[in-house]
């Protein structure tokens, strides 16, 4: 419940205004010697009257100037600190979403770079095994083709050492014996040891 | 003061015109001027104190709103939200009074609050100010605070009169609380100062006996400081308190 200031202002202007009269109506009370207590004193409820009009106007500068600026003051001051912390606020807010976004980007990032590593890692792998493959392959065909190359010069060299083994034999009879051999005999000789070596 | 080998300690509350004939007419004495010069300080203490207006204050200023924050804590704390209203009336009571307390512990000057007619008046105002917001705010409930509840009704003939003498009392108690503690105050630095000077014409061993009631003198000062604050407080906590129970239902 809030009282409305005028009922304090009347109240306190009636209060003010019968004080005179309490201190007038007050008993006789004036004990010799003690200056406070000689209400027949015009001076005793001068003070009173005057403190009376001295005290309302005090407490109307106090109401209506003095106190409402220390007032504004303070509610300015509280205002902006509350201002000035929700701001704080915020930008801690902020800054803790921009750390989150940065973390995030940065797990997206190193995500995306392992992908990218891991796919050509991958296609290296693969581009190295063809090669591989192909490589095998070739030379694969290569070594065949070597192979029946050796092999047809082989057989063409040992075609070719019969009539000299043949020459070579009849000529160390002839020199052994002084005889001329029998040509047939030899060559039939010669391709038995050849069968022999071949096989 | 000292007036030969007399001390009439009661001299100091003496009331004297000021400004010649026209004071006299106009019933002006020494008691309107500190009174005057007690607003003033006060109000220039806040004018000055709250001329920056900084949001971070300088020493005056902090003190000016210290001052204000304690007094309306009190009011707030004590009525309650219902103190806001209040908190003008009981600055500017609690203000008057420690500044007119304050005052008159400074040489050549007047302790207005000494003075049962002022202390009377301003615990009148109190007491008329809280009968008011109670008739305002509870109506003729008002009354039945002076029956105690739960009291057996057939002791209403002596309890209705004992609470209403109790509620009565009050501006009584409350004004020579703080007058009787300014008198004591002022009559005991009155009496000391007046040794002291009575000893210093007594020769060397009166010099050095003057030195005692010098000492006690200082002490009191500072009690008299103490006490200046604390009856100015005690004023101004109940009146809220006064407050209090006339705005609860």
């Amino acid at each position: 419940m809030r009282l409305p200031v005028s009922l304090i202002r009347h109240s306190l202007m009636m209060g003010v205004a019968s004080l005179p009269l309490l201190v007038a109506a007050a008993p006789g009370a004036h004990a010799a010697g003690m200056p406070q207590l000689d209400f027949r004193n015009p001076l005793l409820t001068g003070q009173v009257v005057w403190g009376a009009g001295i005290f309302l106007f005090f407490y109307l500068a106090l109401r209506g100037w003095a106190l409402p600026r220390v007032g504004t003051v303070l509610e300015n001051r509280s205002q902006r600190i509350n201002g000035d912390l929700d701001q704080a606020h915020q930008a801690k807010a902020d800054a803790d979403a921009a750390v989150r976004d940065l973390n995030q980007t940065k797990k997206a990032a190193a995500a995306e770079a392992q992908a990218h590593l891991d796919s050509v890692l991958a296609a290296e792998k693969k581009a190295a095994a063809d090669r591989l493959a192909q490589l095998g392959a070739k030379l694969e065909t290569e070594i065949a083709a070597a192979e029946a190359g050796v092999a047809k010069e082989r057989a063409q060299a040992l075609q070719s050492l019969r009539p000299i083994a043949g020459d070579v034999a009849e000529a160390l009879v002839r020199r052994l014996t002084g005889v001329a051999p029998d040509r047939s005999r030899i060559e039939q000789a010669v391709a038995t040891v050849a069968a022999r070596v071949q096989g | 003061m000292a007036g030969g080998s007399s001390i009439n300690v009661l001299e100091q509350f003496e009331l004297h015109p000021v400004l010649g004939g026209f004071g006299e007419a106009l019933r002006f004495s020494q008691a309107p001027v500190f009174m005057i010069v007690a607003c003033v300080i006060v109000l220039a203490f806040l004018h000055y104190g709250m001329k920056p207006a900084a949001v971070v204050p300088g020493r005056l200023q902090a003190a000016a709103e210290v001052c204000y924050e304690f007094v309306r804590n009190l009011a707030v704390d004590t009525i309650g939200p219902e103190g806001v209203a209040f908190f003008p009336f009981i600055f500017a009571l609690f203000f008057f009074i420690l500044a007119g307390n304050y005052l008159g512990l400074l040489p050549y000057s007047y302790t207005f609050t000494s003075h049962i007619a002022v202390t009377f008046a301003m615990a009148m105002m109190v007491f008329i100010l809280s009968v008011i917001v109670s008739l305002k705010v509870q109506g003729f409930k008002f009354f039945a605070h002076f029956m105690p509840p739960g009291a057996p009704v057939a002791l209403a003939p002596l309890l209705v009169p004992i609470e209403i003498l109790s509620f009565l009392s009050r501006p009584v108690s409350l004004s020579i609380r703080l007058f009787a503690n300014m008198v004591a105050g002022h009559v005991m630095f009155d009496i000391f100062a007046s040794f002291v000077i009575m000893l210093a014409g007594l020769g060397f061993f009166g010099d050095v006996l003057a030195v005692g009631p010098l000492v006690i003198n200082i002490a009191l000062m500072g009690l008299e400081l103490l006490v200046g604050v604390l009856q100015a407080y005690v004023f101004a906590i109940l009146t809220c308190i006064y407050l209090r129970e006339a705005v609860s239902h």
